[in-house]
């Protein structure tokens, strides 16, 4: 069964049609890549996927269980971790507690008033740090990250409730090239090895057709192309879409 | 119809002056995001000002006009003086400073003023031709209030002429809509940003001046035209001129037939029909939703525990304050019990302000509360002391979790707009339901029992509880729970996604705070003897603010040395001068300038310099 089915989605803003009747689906262990240029309807998506906003219209089905327009909370519940195209993390705690907070929310230990947050599944936590290398600044402020930093600390957290969906908006952005390859490549490796389905947006070409295994272009908020890197490489439409609008890799 | 008439008339006489203060404090707002507290101080200068110059002028209409305009422009000026010592300093700084820094303002004008025209009411002398009427409908209408009916739509016309049709105008709507916009335009902000300040000051001295006829100059109207013009400006939106002047409308009609209908609650009406216009309108009636607050934007500093050293240093402290009854006299520790409630109601509102983001101007409700329940038990049922100690907190946090369902869902000044609100409508409450409360006079008689009376062992309690509580919040505050509340207020989108419940959180960092600070409120009144409406004040509830901003939002010391310094620094003021509230305003404004982070926070930078990598 496949992990996530999207069908007929639908989202717009005042007269804006960001998303109009999208249907795709992620199976277990895969990597889908959506790609478009700006303003394509990319992050209206993962948000409806996630839950930040309610579609107008269609469903939105995890391992077969509509989730459509639950909250974030219950859809995180549920096993779907992300990260955002802007940063979001605790600014105020440091790299370690931060991924801390989602290992408690995940168990949920949230509503403990005693017992101290210090040390508290901070092996788990240094391993998921370690993993997206950033072991060396488990001290560190969050506030005083780099950005390619807390991009990764991002997906440290986004692991942290163990997801079987994991949604990705730009997760490489601001990252030297070797950087996103790398990442990339340690995302391919764990929805490999947990079988956790990934949908992720990127706008450096190279790295979507390195690790992913299937693509989807989304234009103007309509799919107008689906399938491998040679076959979305070899069409004229996506060609026209991508050189109209000057963007072929490296994003903006 | 004979009298509706009549009062829908006062009623717009009413809503023109509200819009004319009003105005002046959203174009404010809109253009340097500063919530200018000391508006109502420009009004009630504009208001001596025009009375020092009317008095001295031949009472013809011409002349009345002339002197009006006069006021208005020196009151300008006045805040030109204000923008450029002042504000121009604090743009940069945090909202809540900002308040802080102009209810400094507030205080220092209020001792001027004080000093200036003494403290005697002021009214004008009205000329004949101020007293005519005129027939309308069958009614003698005063011909003033129908002048002042004209002026509010005028006023409006003009501001509207000004914004739309000058560049200078069109730099203003720049500014109101994206901060951003005018410096990359290349303008002098700075020029900019004083000119607004000198309108919005002009206009309320012109609300002042014009004021005069129907009422006077007095030393009361800052703070009372204040909350009206909150009320205005929060109702229309933050930064709408025609949201300002259809509330003002809503607002003094509303007043009119409220006194008319039901005088027993015209206090709560104004508040009331806030709270609902928020509850169903977050960013009241014409306004935008707001930017995130700055507060976020800015890295908030790591929490972390505080290093060995200051915590034996606390502990030394607490060691000296359990002792201190052997070493001070009967004064001291009545100071050093009042320093305990203090304490209380500083960490209760730290607790929701900082961890929980949830700025609240109302602070003092809950300690009212408190205050009340604990007086009226006793009062209606001679419940004695340590049930009252124990009924506080509940009534404190059952009010919170009420009050909080319309709460979590705000945020930034309209959230603390709100806690005012309803801060008033407590105050409303306990001053009008005279029957239960006993109103203005207060319930008297509320003393501890026989074993509790003497100074040394009410103050060994009051230490006990103070510390006890501040023990137990900082304990919270570093578990999981104040973790995912400082979570939710860090990022709320992240909390979210990870799992976390983000309104239940904050509603129950407001019971905490609600039961924290009920307890504070009953602790005062055995202390005092009595329960008054005062306690649910304004300035009151300035206070605890004072105390939390004064301390530092970051740290989990701040706001125990802020209630500390604020306790000793208002005791020392009080006994040595007059002029304590112009030296205390100073000395917030001066503070605020001087140490942006809190005094804890200060220290903690200078304590930790370089240790931070
Ligand atoms: N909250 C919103 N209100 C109004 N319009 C919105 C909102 N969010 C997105 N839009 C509009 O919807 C369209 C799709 O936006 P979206 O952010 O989904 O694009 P995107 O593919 O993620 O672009 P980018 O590559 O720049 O991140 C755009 O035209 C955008 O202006
Ligand atoms: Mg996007």
């Amino acid at each position: 069964m496949s992990t996530l089915v999207v069908q007929g989605l639908r989202k717009s803003f005042g007269g804006v049609r960001a998303v109009s009747d999208v249907s795709f689906h992620v199976a277990p262990g895969e990597m889908l890549a959506l790609i478009g240029p700006n303003g394509a309807g990319k992050s209206t998506c993962f948000n409806m996927v996630g839950g930040q906003l309610p579609p107008d219209a269609g469903t939105v089905l995890l391992e077969g269980r509509p989730i459509t327009g639950l909250s974030p909370r219950a859809i995180a519940h549920r096993g779907v971790g992300r990260t955002f195209q802007i940063t979001a993390t605790f600014g105020s705690m440091t790299v370690r507690e931060n991924v801390q907070m989602a290992l408690l929310a995940h168990r949920r230990e949230i509503w403990q008033f005693w017992r101290p947050v210090a040390g508290r599944h901070a092996d788990k936590a240094d391993a998921l740090l370690d993993q997206v290398g950033l072991a060396a600044q488990a001290d560190r402020a969050t506030s005083v990250l780099a950005y390619g930093d807390l991009k990764r600390l991002e997906l440290a957290i986004a692991l942290g409730n163990g997801p079987r969906l994991l949604l990705m908006d730009e997760p490489t952005a601001g990252m030297a090239p070797a950087e996103r390859v790398a990442l990339m490549q340690l995302t391919r490796r764990l929805a490999t090895e947990r079988g956790m389905a990934v949908l992720f947006t990127e706008h450096d070409m190279d790295v979507v057709f390195d690790v992913s295994d299937r693509i989807l272009v989304l234009n103007r908020g309509q799919l107008m192309a689906e399938g491998n890197g040679a076959s979305i490489r070899a069409n004229p439409a996506v060609r026209e879409v991508y050189l109209g609008s000057g963007a072929t890799s490296g994003g903006h | 119809m004979e009298i509706v008439i009549p009062q829908l008339l006062t009623g717009l006489a009413g809503a023109s002056s509200l819009f004319l203060i009003a105005s002046g404090l959203t174009i404010i707002f809109g253009v340097t995001r500063i919530v200018n507290f000391s508006h109502g101080s420009l009004m009630m200068l504009g208001a001596y000002i025009g009375w020092s110059i009317l008095t001295r002028l031949p009472r013809d209409p011409e002349w009345f006009v002339l002197g009006v305009l006069a006021a208005a422009l020196a009151t300008a000026a006045i805040g030109v003086v204000l923008e450029i010592t002042v504000l121009r300093r604090v743009y940069r700084a945090p909202e809540l400073f900002q308040l802080l820094a102009t209810f400094g303002v507030v205080l220092v004008l209020q001792d001027v003023t004080l000093w200036l025209w003494g403290a005697v009411e002021l009214p004008l002398p009205r000329p004949r031709w101020l007293r005519g009427f005129v027939e309308i409908a069958g009614s003698r209408l005063p011909l003033y209030d129908l002048i002042l009916i004209g002026i509010g739509p005028l006023v409006l016309g003009l501001l509207w002429l000004a914004l739309h049709r000058t560049r200078w105008g069109t730099l203003v709507r720049a500014a109101t809509l994206d901060r951003g916009m005018v410096a990359a335009l290349g303008v002098d902000q700075r020029l900019l940003f004083t000119s607004v300040f000198a309108l919005g000051a002009g206009l309320a001295g012109l609300g002042g001046a014009l004021s005069l006829p129907n009422s006077s100059a007095n030393l009361g109207i800052d703070l009372s035209v204040i909350t009206d013009a909150f009320v205005v400006v929060v109702v229309g939106g933050l930064g709408s001129l025609t949201g300002a002047f259809v509330a003002s409308l809503l607002i003094g009609v509303l007043q009119a037939f409220g006194i008319m209908l039901l005088p027993k609650i015209t206090l709560v009406l104004v508040f009331l029909v806030m709270a609902v216009v928020l509850v169903f309108r977050p960013n009241g009636l014409l306004g935008r939703p707001q930017a995130e607050a700055r507060e976020a934007a800015l890295p908030a500093p790591v929490v972390r525990a505080a290093p060995r050293e200051l915590r034996l240093l606390g502990l030394a402290v607490l060691l000296l304050a359990a002792a201190a009854p052997f070493l001070a006299g009967d004064y001291a520790l009545s100071v050093l019990t009042d320093a305990c409630v203090a304490i209380l109601f500083a960490v209760s509102l730290h607790f929701m302000m900082g961890p929980g983001g949830m700025a609240s101007f109302g602070h003092a409700a809950w300690f009212g509360i408190g205050a009340y329940a604990a007086g009226l038990l006793l009062h209606w049922l001679g419940t004695p002391m340590p049930f009252g100690l124990l009924a506080a907190p509940l009534a404190g946090g059952l009010f919170a979790a009420l009050f909080g369902w319309f709460v979590v869902r705000l945020s930034g000044v309209y959230l603390s707009m709100l806690t005012l609100a309803f801060a008033q409508i407590t105050w409303a409450i306990s001053f009008q339901w005279v029957e239960v409360t006993a109103g203005d006079n207060g319930l008297l008689g509320v003393w501890p029992p026989e074993w509790a009376r003497s100074p040394r062992v009410y103050y060994w309690l009051a230490l006990g509880l103070a510390a006890g509580v501040a023990l137990l919040l900082r304990r919270v505050l570093y578990a999981p729970y104040g973790y995912a509340l400082r979570a939710a207020r860090d990022s709320s989108p992240r909390a979210q996604s990870i799992g976390l419940d983000v309104p239940r959180l904050r509603m129950v960092a407001l019971v905490i705070a609600g039961a924290s600070c009920g307890l504070g409120g009953a602790l005062f009144s055995y202390a005092k003897g009595g329960v008054f409406p005062t306690y649910i004040s304004i300035a009151h509830s300035v206070e605890a603010l004072l105390m939390v901003l004064l301390g530092g939002l970051q740290t989990m010391a701040g706001p125990i040395v802020g209630a500390l310094i604020y306790t000793g620094l208002a005791d020392l003021l009080v006994r040595s001068t007059d002029l304590w509230r112009l030296v205390l305003g100073a000395v917030i404004v001066v503070l605020v300038i001087a140490f942006p982070e809190g005094i804890a926070g200060a220290v903690r930078r200078l304590w930790l310099r370089g240790r931070e990598a």
